[in-house]
């Protein structure tokens, strides 16, 4: 087997020490990804734009620069995906949307141009839902994605083609986003490791906005060590993004090792009840005795306004997007319908013909939601209960360190399944969503596979700003345990 | 039967920060078309707003002047609707907590009184862009340079009881914001825009149906607007109609209102917090700093004048109108000495000589150092008031300094009673009918000789000594 047959089988330390060291060149790594992505992406369709040329320049020039010692940093001369709503300059950003399929962006996202100068490769663009709106990656513009584990079965969604890029390894690390649940339910889909930090940790500028008050951007790879190292590249403080922190950011890699002997694990009872499948219950059941072996302290927690979090979202999240998604008009970029007779014919058939039924549906909803006569019973009222839900999490953490459970209640279910009923759909965000309605960094890590034989992920979700301890802990599982390197056979 | 009118007004100060309210785009007036409009501006997918500190600011210079509450915690919202030259199709506003609340602004009636009227609110906006509906062949075309600049938003009460009410407050508002440098109040160039709220009733009843007149900037067409509103109103109802809420558009050419839009149709801009935006926090430390940077307000710099100067309150006023007046009043009135004589030429010669040349007092060619020199020749009575204005004149024209033109043009005044009294004795020797008629008791006629006498001495003649001569000579 040659070199270039075995990078993918790499962690990201292992491609940088590798291109460091001159075992293969930055090249030969893009290449090495490019050629999986031409050879399985129209099986997954898990990339909407590979962005081939560009990526070999870049290789060339960051070859150079490496050699030169002018680049040295954990990133430079690493290959990476990212989700389609990230602006990327001269990239087609699609947002998985008629919309915007003709869309060039004109800059980089705060996250795109901090991985381009810590000299990592673009290798394309990630499908997803349209706008980051559904939980199977089926709404998307540009046909579902495929779960490598199996490919009757979605990958998840929103970030669903990101996730089955890092399953079947045709990317070493990509960003997703997560405003319900987009990152940590196709992750624990696919076996993989996802973070959603605290909101605020990472700049939203150039996200393609869905809900601004829960969006966040968050590394997907194998690993949560690969995480870690994304992390320290595009957390931080942007002053383009107001809703960005001003604390310091941590080395996320410098605690990996430390032990959890003491750890004070938070299970919540409302996420072991009903409506979570008997087979996943056994697989995180699992994984905790194995937290209990190694020295955790295991306690129950009550959240007990969770169950009021999916109607809360369903109302904040659309209501943020029919405001957001305004300005895909027809005027200035993204589609424009043919001849339109006057103005409102253009905004009307613009918007009817750019944008697929679930945004509509979520567009209708927020509208409805903000009218006026209705803003206090629905808007106001969920952003009051969204304090309570938050008060819920405040009230655990005095007990615990971290809080555990299921991602999701189920594994990947099938394509088709629930595409025409939007409150199943809905309830597959039913333990990821309180936690973004907290504003608090949840992750989800690989933690075997259920006897369906489809993947399992644990959730966990840390203290505001805890990402540290939370990658460690995983990390720390990742190292009595190899469920996070397993790729399915016939993309090994 | 007798009506009463009701009017609240709406302004729209445009806020003198050099970049926009959310973005790093200059706010100067009069770019190409969208060279002032970045990726914010322009509304692209996943750009963010960045609150401008300047504006914060300035609406607190602003509140601090009107006496008004500044919140602890204001908070952005979101005005949706569609229209092409509002990009993101919402506009950044605030609605139910403004950075201004509760304020007042004393104006002064015709009749000398002082009426008080409230400002219920005063909040922060993004201006919208301009449509271009002319050189685009039945299109339409958009110019973002002007979306995002800063705007304040002040609302009055409903006190206002008739026009020229509304007008004093307007005014006194406009020189408020320039005062104050919270805005250069251009009303050109739309930087000072007013909507009036006008309704009518009988008095003492409850408010009648108000009509919202848009697009007033200036001073003459606000004042027609709402006397034309008012007696279309009244019409309707004295025909039997009633008056419908709706907004109307003002237009200057044809000197009408016309409807633009009823209640029904009205948009439901379905407010909600802007979530891109943290709430604004002011603490009682940030108001005293920038009231520290407050300069004296008009009311009382115009009591200072009335004490300080003893001048009437209508001068004080007068002076007090604009900062840059005053200021140029006080180093006319310190250097010369004599504050009556720099009230009357600073309201007088200068102010006259400015309207004419429609010109504001900071491009004046005259500086308050040069015009001090020339009131010292008055004083020292080397000219009259009258040679003064002469000479004004041709200080104004780029002649010279006042010492420089008196000389040059020969103006100085005669104060040699010889010379004088040499005039005299020739006027009264040409003639002597006159002079009869006037030893005979016809008073009148000293006029008729000291023009004479003015008029042979080129108007050089000292007055003073001219008129001591002239009585001695002809009584004698």
């Amino acid at each position: 087997m040659s070199q270039a047959d075995s990078i993918h089988t790499l962690s990201l330390k292992g491609i940088h020490d590798g291109v460091h060291t001159g075992k293969f060149s930055v090249m030969e790594a893009t290449d090495a990804y490019l050629d999986r992505i031409e050879r399985f992406n129209p099986e997954l369709n898990a990339y909407i734009t590979v962005t081939r040329e560009s990526a070999q320049a870049q290789a060339v020039d960051i070859d150079n620069r490496i050699r030169k010692g002018e680049l040295t940093g954990a990133m430079a001369g690493v290959p990476y995906a990212l989700k389609d709503l990230f602006c990327s300059e001269g990239v087609r950003t699609t947002c998985a949307s008629n919309m915007l399929s003709n869309f060039i962006s004109p800059y980089d996202a705060h996250v795109a141009e901090k991985l381009k100068a810590a000299g990592g490769v673009l290798l394309g663009k990630n499908n997803m839902d349209e706008f980051a709106m559904g939980s199977s990656n089926e709404t998307s513009a540009f046909g579902n994605v495929r779960n490598p584990w199996d490919t009757t079965k979605v990958p998840g969604g929103s970030s669903g083609g990101g996730a089955a890029t890092i399953a079947a390894r045709l990317a070493p690390m990509t960003l997703g986003t997560d405003t319900g649940g987009s990152i940590r339910q196709p992750a624990s889909f696919c076996n993989i490791t996802g973070i959603k930090p605290t909101y605020g940790r990472i700049s939203r500028y150039g996200m393609i906005a869905f809900a601004s008050s829960l969006d966040q951007c968050g590394p997907m790879a194998p690993s949560a060590e690969d995480c870690a190292i994304t992390l320290n590249v595009i957390a931080g403080l942007d002053s383009r993004d107001s809703t960005s922190v001003d604390l310091p950011v941590p080395d996320y890699t410098a605690n990996l090792n430390d032990s959890i002997e003491g750890l004070r694990i938070g299970l919540p009872k409302e996420f072991f009840a009903e409506g979570l499948d008997v087979q996943v219950g056994a697989v995180i059941d699992r994984a905790i005795k194995q937290f209990q072996a190694k020295g955790a302290i295991i306690k129950e927690v009550t959240l007990p306004n969770s169950h009021l979090a999916v109607p809360v979202y369903y109302v904040v999240a659309p209501a943020e997007c029919s405001s957001n998604l305004s300005r895909f008009d027809g005027v200035r970029f993204g589609h424009r319908c043919e001849n339109p007779k006057d103005l409102l014919d253009l905004y009307e058939r613009s918007r009817w013909e750019g944008f697929g039924d679930e945004v509509k549906r979520r567009i209708m909803i927020g509208t409805y939601a903000l009218s006026a006569g209705y803003y206090d019973a629905y808007y106001l009222k969920a952003q009051q209960v969204r304090r309570l839900i938050k008060q819920d999490f405040e009230a655990a953490f005095k007990d615990v360190d971290v809080i555990m459970g299921p991602s999701c209640p189920t594994t990947a279910f099938g394509i088709g399944a629930k595409k025409d009923d939007p409150i199943a759909m809905y309830l597959e965000d039913l333990y990821t969503i309180p936690v973004s309605l907290a504003g608090l960094p949840g992750m989800t890590f690989p933690i075997g596979f259920a006897t369906d034989g489809l993947p399992v992920g644990m959730q966990l979700v840390g203290n505001y700003f805890e990402e540290a301890r939370m990658l460690n802990i995983a990390h720390q599982y990742q190292q009595w345990t190899d469920w996070h390197t397993q790729v399915p056979a016939q993309f090994a | 039967m007798e009506w009463e009118t009701v009017i609240g007004l709406e302004i729209h100060a445009q806020l003198a920060t050099n970049s926009k309210i959310f973005s790093g785009s200059s706010t100067a007036y009069g770019a190409e078309p969208n060279t002032q409009a970045n990726l914010v501006d322009l509304g692209m997918p996943g750009v963010l707003p960045v609150l401008n500190k300047k504006a914060v600011e300035l609406a607190i210079r602003l509140g601090l002047a009107i006496d008004a509450d500044i919140a602890p915690r204001s908070i952005f919202a979101r005005k949706n609707y569609f229209y092409p030259d509002s990009p993101k199709g919402y506009q950044i506003s605030q609605y139910e907590l403004p950075i201004v609340a509760n304020g007042h602004m004393d104006i002064q009636l015709e009749n000398g009184d002082t009426k008080r009227i409230g400002i219920t609110r005063a909040h922060l906006e993004e201006d919208a862009g301009k449509s271009l509906h002319e050189d685009f062949q039945g299109q339409t075309g958009i110019d973002l340079n002007r979306a995002g600049t800063p705007l304040l938003e002040i609302v009055s009460e409903p006190d206002m009881r008739n026009a020229k009410e509304a007008v004093a407050y307007m005014k006194k508002l406009h020189a408020l914001v320039r005062y104050l440098g919270v805005g250069d109040g251009n009303m050109q160039e739309g930087s000072f825009r007013c909507d009036a709220n006008v309704s009518v009733r009988r008095p003492g009843a409850e408010f009648g149906t108000r009509a919202e007149i848009k697009n007033l900037n200036s001073f003459k067409f606000i004042e027609r607007a709402i006397n034309h509103e008012v007696e279309r109103q009244i019409d309707i109802i004295e025909s039997g109609g009633k008056v419908v809420q709706e907004t109307r558009l003002y237009d200057p050419d044809k000197d009408e209102t016309r409807s633009m839009r009823s209640k029904e149709d009205a948009n439901d801009y379905r407010y909600f917090p802007d979530p891109d935006l943290l709430p604004v926090e002011i603490t009682p430390a940030d108001i005293e700093a920038v009231r520290a940077t407050l300069p004296e307000l008009p009311d009382a710099k115009k009591q200072r004048f009335m004490v300080e100067y003893a001048l009437s309150a209508y001068d004080a006023s007068l002076l007090t109108l604009s900062r840059e007046v005053a200021d140029y009043f006080e180093a006319v009135a310190q250097g010369c000495g004599d504050a009556k004589l720099a009230a009357n030429w600073v309201n007088g010669e200068v102010s006259k000589t400015l309207a004419d040349n429609e010109m504001e007092i900071a491009a004046i060619p005259v500086s308050s150092a040069a015009l001090v020199e020339l009131l010292k020749r008055i004083q020292d009575n080397t000219v009259s008031n009258k040679i003064a204005r002469d000479v004004f004149a041709a200080m104004w024209n780029g002649e010279g300094s006042a010492d420089a033109i008196i000389d040059k043009k020969g103006l100085k005044q005669i104060t040699d009673t010889s010379a004088i009294e040499a005039v005299i004795d020739e006027i009264i020797a040409k003639n002597p009918g006159q002079v009869a008629e006037y030893r005979s008791g016809k008073d009148k006629l000293f006029g008729f000789f000291v023009g004479q006498a003015m008029k042979a001495s080129k108007g050089k003649a000292n007055p003073n000594t001219l008129n001591d001569i002239l009585k001695q000579k002809l009584e004698g």
